[in-house]
């Protein structure tokens, strides 16, 4: 056939004329909606983002002008420099950064064969450890953050980006090696045995076969947990008194700051993340296409 | 753990998953358990070296305390449904792949990464009583002033704007986790059920909703706790106005300086936590209980 292509192959034998275009017509229409329904979903999540920039951008008279403007009138760096200005602020956001980059390593090395674990071995105490895992990501983090405090204090440890990286790690763990469970069980379990009976040993099995197919859910999982460590507001807020982290400086100084710097705030917390999104982009969309082809 | 290991490994079977699982075993037990035990400590003794139940009721007798049960309660509720549905709809939509699916991934995906605290700050400069929401509606000629959404006498519009917000930022995580399933169930399976005539609901129903099950699970047992553990939108949007559990903690540790009546509220918290991640399980549980068991 011609222009149905992969639409109606059943039809391939049916003579030109008698071609019925109701199939094709139908999905035309249903490749509109989907893409009214995507452009929708878009505006909702874009949206906010744009406002934010806008108002992060703007002079300080047109953010107490009413209405406002939705276009970028007079762009200017005005508000965005007097929240960099601010104390704390610049250090505050390379404590993030270093906080998150040591929290996604250390979960990473040490939720990952737990989750294979999981994935793929029946033991004695397999339920007990899941129950421990959901029972420690139920934990709501102000419990742990102010006894750790204590605890780090003796260890020399308090106030340091280290200590917060090490809190985030134990509160990403769970989450860790819970998705990467998952994702080891998606793969399945024969591939392996497979690579096992052409004689791979375990180790190689899981190098040449496994991990291939689990890397893309394992990177997943491992923005999962930069993320987690970066949002995190009150363990860094409670831990750490000079060392904060950004979400944590933001908070500290909420109550007291106009709101032109908590706009300004608000984006400066936003950029990382289109930033970091941006970058993982084209890795989980790669795995993401691949996997589905 | 520890008793769990020491019981006789099955016969044959290396003790390859217990190698695996220590150097987690053993730092959460460091990082947790520990202060788990201090916490529960803290919860039940009185300031002045005793036990009792005298942080309860120092808790419960607070004004915000109830206000905050509720609040708590009624965004989980009204959150979590909408959220799954947007997300399944997300993930099913880009699953069609339509023309730009690659920016639409990217920007849906964005809020993945938006601190809790970034939510709110932006959608306060939307609700704010001179924000874009009342600009857009000046504009419109739809009202002069605005609207105070975010107002201690409007909670039913308070309220709306923290669901907005959340379903802003957290939807996210769950359709990362749903495409992540989805990508690694064949597309053949739906297709012979499009060949056999299925509907597409009855396709999504019977077809890539058992499918994702496992994803789905982990996405609502995931969202759940973290849901309870919100607080920094509300923070941001409406301060102690919209009062959350979490928020209370925080309130009770950082300002009042109470440090066992915190952890009173946190126990709450950690107990419902628990106990929906039980009933979840319990729920979704697989028929084949113990995946990839033979």
């Amino acid at each position: 056939m011609t222009a149905a292509g992969t639409a109606a192959p059943d039809r391939a034998a049916a003579p030109d004329a008698g071609v019925d275009r109701a199939p094709l017509a139908r999905r035309r229409r249903n490749r509109m909606l989907v893409q009214v329904a995507c452009l929708a979903i878009t505006a909702f999540m874009a949206a906010p983002m744009y406002l934010i920039t806008l108002a992060a951008f703007s002079t300080r008279e047109s953010l107490n002008a009413f209405p406002k403007s939705f276009a970028p009138a007079d762009v200017s760096t005005e508000t965005l420099r007097s929240f960099l200005g601010a104390t704390g602020v610049v250090p505050s956001f390379l404590n993030s950064l270093v906080v998150g980059l040591l929290t996604l390593v250390l979960s990473v090395a040490i939720g990952t064969p737990a989750g294979y674990a999981l994935a793929r071995h029946v033991f004695a105490g397999r339920d007990a450890y899941q129950l421990f895992l959901l029972f420690t990501r139920a934990l709501p983090i102000v419990v742990l953050s102010v006894p750790l405090a204590r605890f780090f204090i003796t260890a020399g440890l308090s106030d340091t980006v280290l200590a917060v990286a090490l809190l985030h790690t134990a509160l990403a763990l769970p989450t860790t090696v819970l998705i990467t469970a998952s994702i080891f069980t998606a793969v399945p379990r024969d591939l392996e045995e497979a690579a096992l009976v052409f004689g791979c040993t375990r180790a190689s099995a899981f190098r040449q076969v496994v991990a291939p197919l689990a890397l893309p859910g394992i990177a997943a999982a491992s923005l999962f947990t930069f993320v987690l460590s970066w949002n995190e507001v009150l363990g860094a807020a409670v831990l750490t008194l000079t060392n904060r982290t950004l979400p944590a400086q933001v908070l500290g100084s909420l109550q007291w700051s106009p709101l032109p710097y908590r706009f300004a705030g608000g984006f400066a917390l936003l950029v990382p993340a289109l930033i970091f999104i941006f970058v993982m982009r084209r890795y989980l969309l790669n795995m993401w296409g691949t996997t589905l082809r | 753990m520890t008793e769990a290991a020491s019981r006789p490994a099955r016969a044959r079977r290396p003790p390859v998953p217990y190698l695996l699982l220590i150097p987690s075993a053993l730092f959460m037990l460091a990082l947790f358990g520990w202060p788990l035990i201090q916490g529960v400590l803290a919860s039940v003794q009185t300031p002045g070296g005793g036990y009792g139940w005298e942080n309860v009721r120092r808790m419960t007798a607070e004004p915000h305390f109830w206000p905050a049960v509720r609040n708590t309660a009624l965004l989980i509720v009204i959150v979590i449904p909408l959220q799954f549905a947007l997300a399944i709809a997300m993930a099913l939509l880009l699953r069609e792949r339509p023309r730009l699916s690659g920016l639409y991934f990217y920007v849906w995906a964005v809020p993945l990464a938006i601190s809790d605290l970034a939510a709110g700050l932006v959608w306060l400069a939307i609700f704010a009583d001179q924000g874009y929401l009342n600009s857009a509606l000046a504009g419109l000629g739809l009202s002069e002033s605005g609207y105070e959404w975010l107002s201690y006498e409007h909670p039913g519009t308070m309220l709306a704007a923290v669901v907005v917000a959340e379903l802003w930022r957290a939807t996210s995580l769950v359709f990362i986790i749903l495409v992540g399933g989805l990508s690694v169930i064949p597309k053949e399976y739906d297709e012979a059920a499009q060949v056999f005539g299925a509907t597409l609901w009855q396709r999504v129903r019977h077809v890539t909703l058992p499918l994702l099950r496992p994803s789905i699970q982990v996405a609502l047992i995931l969202r759940t706790i973290l849901a309870f553990q919100t607080f920094a939108v509300a923070q941001a949007l409406a301060g102690r106005n919209f009062p959350l559990l979490i928020g209370e903690t925080y309130e009770w540790y950082v300002n009042l300086q109470n440090p066992y009546a915190a952890s009173a509220v946190a126990m709450i918290i950690l107990g419902v936590s628990m106990f929906t991640a039980t009933v979840y399980l319990r729920a979704l549980r697989q028929p084949d209980v113990i995946r990839g068991a033979r």
